[in-house]
């Protein structure tokens, strides 16, 4: 940097993008989609989908079952040939190579681990094919075990390991070649519940470790919420959101996302009155279709009177109460507890308003109680904070 | 255990031990009782005789011995060649068709495999419709095909690409096509049914970590669908050595196979304790290599 520069420096502090490079303006992406498709015979897998992700990113896919998702990962596998596109991963073009020639190396959903292989030789193949010295696979390969603290195991076939252990296997297998992009397919899907939470924790670990670029697809929410930087929300073979799940759960774009990616109570609503608070930043009122019930929302940009929307809260933002709450920016409503689920930590409740919705409320249980604190058929208040209304087109 | 069986009652017990137990005593009568009589005449002598042969035991005062086993008959088979170059050439014949029957069935079966289901079912049908035929009535129809005045002579005749018809029929080439046809069934339905439970997803496991097409063929898929193999060549290999019909129809005079011989022992010399040895013999050619094959199929599991 020269001396003039210096000075012409903005006096803000400067913006660390190693955590969010989608962010930067001068971040070059590591991998762009362009305009990419998959045709079948009969119906568009893939509809012209463009993407970049950034190096070292946890990119996940989410979305239902025949959305594309599994399509995209095959095309950047190389499993598919793309109808129409490009895939460049860091500078290359790599839409014609076949599977075997791409910088790519992927976990699949069922393992696919060798059975007829034990544990060192699954792992070694990659590196067989690619013909390197028999020393070096050997102590690549004893690298690739302890990372994934299967040393032990190292001689056992497929057939003698838990699922967990066959996920590590995959896992080691996949990264052993160094790939500059790991794809996991559904990579939590085939563990119980426990396993799922202390392995999800491993894999970030991993990949902070390894700084490899992940891009995890999935059908599950909850995964694509814990595991990943961004989320890519796909329906219909495009994507329809992409963003922070953070972004993503509070700011869902529309009524798709905002029911696929977590739970919402949607209202169906009518603008009455807008106003401009600050410069992104409105203020909206909107009556319910039903009731009239009014409801305030913060709205990133300007609607008008007698426009159509969705008003959307999340379960957890609901307060629900015996005594009518009190306060400024308050939605109020009322109603009777349907059905009630106790988790522990918390509890669900299904609330019948009087309109007859079935609005969901989800409560932290903060008190230690003998009884349950609301029982089946009590009457309670409903109330939630303007700012917690998602406005969402119709 | 035994608190185990304490609690079953009797009549259910009886009816276990008779259910378990019935493939056992089908073998017994079918398999181990006949073959107790042929190893027993194996040892006797010939006589012209009903039965044609010596008995086994003479329990009359003046004996030598007992005992009248002799060893003669297989002393015999093994001083005369023929009875060597007839089980070498059945050995090599059934051999050679097991190979060439894997060579074709192993692509067919692969090949039906990867076809969608509908048509998998038809292509399957078409396999095992031979079957639906007797089985005398397609070799004759090979007499008629390969013959030197039959169906590919005269056309390649009338097509003017020879001049004179070529030798076809009681050929061993004959022989090796009349077994490929009626045993490549018995190769590919096995190899199918293997090939077809096989999860893609590891050849695209092994794409996805370098290997070339015919990488993941020799690393993967032909590793994997051993057993088929095994089965299927098990399922060729057996009947082929030990085939009659076939070399009979379709074979040369010199196309001697094992199965002829012994025939010819049987009825033709009417030798019966020389044919049961030979018959003895092939026996164990065909059961030794099982038992070791499946013994290393075990240590290997």
């Amino acid at each position: 940097m020269t001396a003039a520069t210096d000075k012409e420096a903005p006096k803000l502090p400067e913006t660390d993008f190693t955590e969010t490079p989608w962010l930067d303006p001068q971040a070059a992406p590591f991998i762009q989609i362009k305009s990419l498709s998959k045709e079948f015979d009969d119906f568009t897998a893939v509809d012209s989908i463009s993407l970049d992700i950034y190096q070292g990113e946890l990119f996940t896919i989410l979305g239902g079952s025949g959305c594309g998702k599994s399509t995209l990962l095959r095309m950047l596998a190389g499993f598919e040939n793309p109808s129409a596109g490009q895939i460049i991963i860091d500078g290359v073009d790599i839409s014609d190579l076949p599977a075997y020639d791409r910088p790519v190396n992927m976990m699949f959903q069922s393992y696919a681990v060798f059975p007829h292989m034990t544990v060192a030789q699954n792992i070694a193949y990659g590196l067989k094919k690619d013909r390197l010295p028999n020393a070096e696979i050997n102590s690549r390969v004893q690298e690739m075990l302890e990372l994934v603290q299967l040393q032990d195991l190292a001689a056992r076939k497929p057939k003698q390991l838990s699922g967990g252990q066959c996920q590590r296997v995959a896992l080691a297998r996949a990264l052993i070649k160094r790939p500059k992009v790991l794809l996991l397919d559904e990579p939590l899907a085939a563990l119980d519940k426990k396993l799922r939470e202390q392995t999800q924790f491993e894999l970030i670990n991993l990949q902070h470790k390894l700084g490899t670029t992940f891009i995890v697809v999935t059908h599950d929410q909850e995964e694509a919420m814990t595991l990943s930087s961004r989320v890519a929300v796909m329906d219909a073979g495009r994507f329809v959101q992409i963003g922070t799940p953070l972004e993503v759960y509070e700011f869902p774009l529309n009524r798709f996302v905002a029911d696929f990616f977590g739970t919402i109570n949607l209202f169906d609503a009518t603008v009455t009155s807008s106003v401009q608070v600050d410069s992104c930043t409105h203020t909206i009122e909107a009556a319910l279709d039903k009731t009239g019930t009014l409801v305030k929302a913060d709205c990133s940009h300007q609607l008008n009177q007698g426009d159509i929307i969705s008003i959307g809260v999340r379960p957890e933002k609901l307060s629900i109460s015996q005594k009518k709450p009190r306060g400024k920016n308050l939605t109020i409503t009322n109603g009777i507890v349907e059905d009630l689920a106790y988790y522990g930590n918390r509890s669900i409740y299904r609330v019948r308003s009087h309109s007859g919705r079935m609005i969901q409320v989800s409560a932290q249980n903060f008190q230690r109680t003998k009884e349950l604190v609301l029982e089946w058929d009590d009457q309670v208040y409903l109330s939630w904070d303007s700012s917690c209304s998602v406005v969402l087109p119709e | 255990m035994s608190q185990a069986n304490h609690s079953i009652p009797l009549g259910d017990k009886l009816w276990r031990w008779l259910v378990i137990s019935l493939p056992y005593w089908w073998l017994a009568i079918f398999f181990l009782a006949p073959f107790a009589i042929v190893f027993k005449i194996s040892f006797a002598d010939p006589v012209v005789a009903q039965p044609p042969f010596s008995n086994f035991f003479d329990f009359s005062p003046g004996a030598e011995s007992w005992l009248l086993a002799t060893l003669d008959n297989y002393r015999f088979i093994t001083e005369d060649n023929l009875y060597w170059i007839s089980y070498f050439k059945s050995l090599k014949i059934a051999t050679i068709s097991t190979v060439l029957c894997l060579l074709l069935g192993y692509p067919m079966a692969y090949g039906i495999a990867k076809c969608q289901p509908g048509t998998r079912n038809i292509l399957l049908m078409l396999v095992i419709l031979p079957f639906w035929t007797s089985f005398l009535l397609r070799v004759y129809a090979w007499i008629v095909m390969l013959g030197k005045t039959g169906a590919i002579n005269s056309l390649l005749l009338k097509m003017g690409l020879i001049t004179t018809p070529i030798e076809m029929l009681y050929t061993d080439g004959a022989v090796y096509l009349g077994i490929v046809y009626t045993y490549i069934p018995f190769m590919v339905l096995p190899l199918y049914s293997v090939l077809e439970k096989m999860d893609t997803n590891l050849q695209d496991a092994a794409a996805d970590l370098g290997a070339r097409r015919w990488q993941v063929f020799f690393n993967i898929i032909l590793p994997l669908s051993m057993p088929g193999v095994i089965a299927g060549s098990m399922l060729v290999f057996i009947p082929a050595l030990g085939e009659f019909v076939i070399p009979s129809l379709l074979g040369g005079i010199d196309s001697l196979m094992i199965g002829r011989t012994l025939y010819d022992e049987f009825f033709i010399n009417r030798d019966w304790p020389l044919a049961s040895a030979v018959a003895t013999v092939l026996l164990f050619i065909i059961v030794v290599p099982i038992m070791l094959l499946q013994s290393s199929q075990k240590e290997r599991s």
